[in-house]
């Protein structure tokens, strides 16, 4: 037996728990007979024993509160809760009193799809609608339910429903989609709240009569 | 107990954060101690174990629940380990220290002709002497070793995490072993 081909290839295989008994019969022989070989396989093994010698370590204290405070945060949703909590009456006066003239909050809780106003050209991954970088969208864009993600640019306003601007580079975290004016050339608006979709669909509904009118 | 993280994680899917308190708690230790072992630092460690456990709380919508989650996790902590060795240290790794292991020869070198002494010490001296000598491999044989000797995961579990074949996880655990025998030869 070769001892730097063979007898050290069985060495391991043995160290990896994999020797049949016929090479597990043939190492021991040849170790037997080969002091080199004998000291290799004893160096191997105790340098094994010194790596398991090092222990285990324990995660420092306060280390799944520290990531719990770090995670990033639930979904708007609850900030609505919080309101109501802070201003009860006054808030649920309020949305009684809307409720009883609109349907705005069944719509808001029907459909949480993602949709989108323009198709062509955007990609929707799971939840997340993307402009591509060779496109351009012509005129304006309102993703509802979803993230938005821009590579290319959009020729007109961008309007966001209960969803946040994505960007790969999480260092560049962009503020309020602030930056993504650059993309746009029309303004943008993030609707993350009921009360900001009611908001919305007012304004939305004031104006459309406005421009009805004026028609 | 994966029953009980896989309840936990659906929680978690469904939007219910604080159920992630759990799952946190019942792997840090495990995170923390493959980030530490191969980064070789208690502050990068901390660091890296924290961005792995956010990472897979913002993918968890990835993860496949068929799978082990734990295989899923230390994948992520490793990969952001590796990738952190790397930006540190540009080429000075990259097989340099375990070049004479290559080839058909990579045996060769023999053993010093001597009893080795039978006790065991077990300062901390030596274990922090040892756990330099396991940074001073490269990140490749670095991460295999961690996995296999002071995580003992078995190697089809190596082979997961990393998402490398076995017989690749078989290799560089020899050559990893190769090199730590020669440089704790004299300990
Ligand atoms: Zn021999």
């Amino acid at each position: 037996m070769k001892c730097n081909k063979e007898a050290v290839m069985l060495m391991h295989k043995y160290l990896d728990g994999e020797l049949d008994r016929e090479e597990e019969r043939r190492l021991r022989d040849h170790l037997q007979a080969c002091p080199s070989c004998q000291n290799h396989f004893h160096e191997l093994k105790r340098s094994i024993t010194l790596i398991k010698n090092t222990g285990p370590v324990a995660a420092p204290e306060g280390f799944t509160s520290n990531v719990m405070a770090n995670l990033p945060k639930e979904r708007k949703r609850k900030n609505y809760t919080r309101m109501l909590q802070r201003h009860p009456i006054l808030t649920s006066a309020a949305i009684f009193f809307i409720l009883m003239f609109s349907g705005i909050f069944s719509a808001w809780n029907q459909d949480h799809q993602v949709t989108v106003s323009k198709q062509e050209n955007l990609i929707i991954q799971s939840n997340t609608v993307i402009v591509p970088e060779d496109v351009t969208v012509n005129g304006d864009l309102v993703v509802r339910n979803g993230d938005l993600k821009v590579e290319g640019k959009i020729d007109g306003d961008i309007t966001l429903i209960n969803g946040d601007f994505v960007t790969d580079n999480p260092e560049n975290e962009l503020a309020n989609g602030e930056n993504y004016q650059a993309y746009a050339s029309g303004e943008v608006h993030e609707v993350n709240q009921v009360f900001e979709w009611m908001w919305y669909n007012t304004k939305k509904f004031v104006s459309d009569v406005f421009s009805m009118d004026s028609n | 107990m994966e029953t009980m993280i896989k309840k936990k994680i659906k929680e978690v899917k469904k939007g219910d954060q604080s159920a992630y308190e759990d799952i946190v708690s019942f792997y840090q230790n495990k995170v923390y101690h493959i980030c530490y072992r191969m980064i070789g630092n208690s502050y990068e460690a901390e660091d890296l174990a924290q961005e792995a456990f956010i990472r897979a709380y913002t993918n968890l919508s990835s993860f496949d629940e068929r799978r082990k989650f734990s295989t899923w996790l230390y994948r992520i902590a490793t990969n952001l380990t590796i990738d952190r060795i790397r930006k540190k240290k540009p080429d000075y790794y990259l097989d340099a220290e375990v070049k004479g292991t290559e080839g058909l020869d990579m045996y060769s070198q023999l053993a010093a002709e001597q009893a080795l002494p039978e006790e065991e010490v077990e300062s901390l001296e030596l274990q922090s002497y040892i756990h330099r000598e396991i940074l001073a491999l490269p990140p490749k044989y670095r991460s295999v070793i961690v996995l296999r000797y002071l995580d003992e995961l078995a190697l089809q579990e190596i082979s997961d995490v990393l998402d490398i074949p076995i017989g690749t996880v078989k290799t560089r655990i020899h050559r990893g072993r190769e090199a730590l025998r020669k440089r704790l030869r004299h300990v």
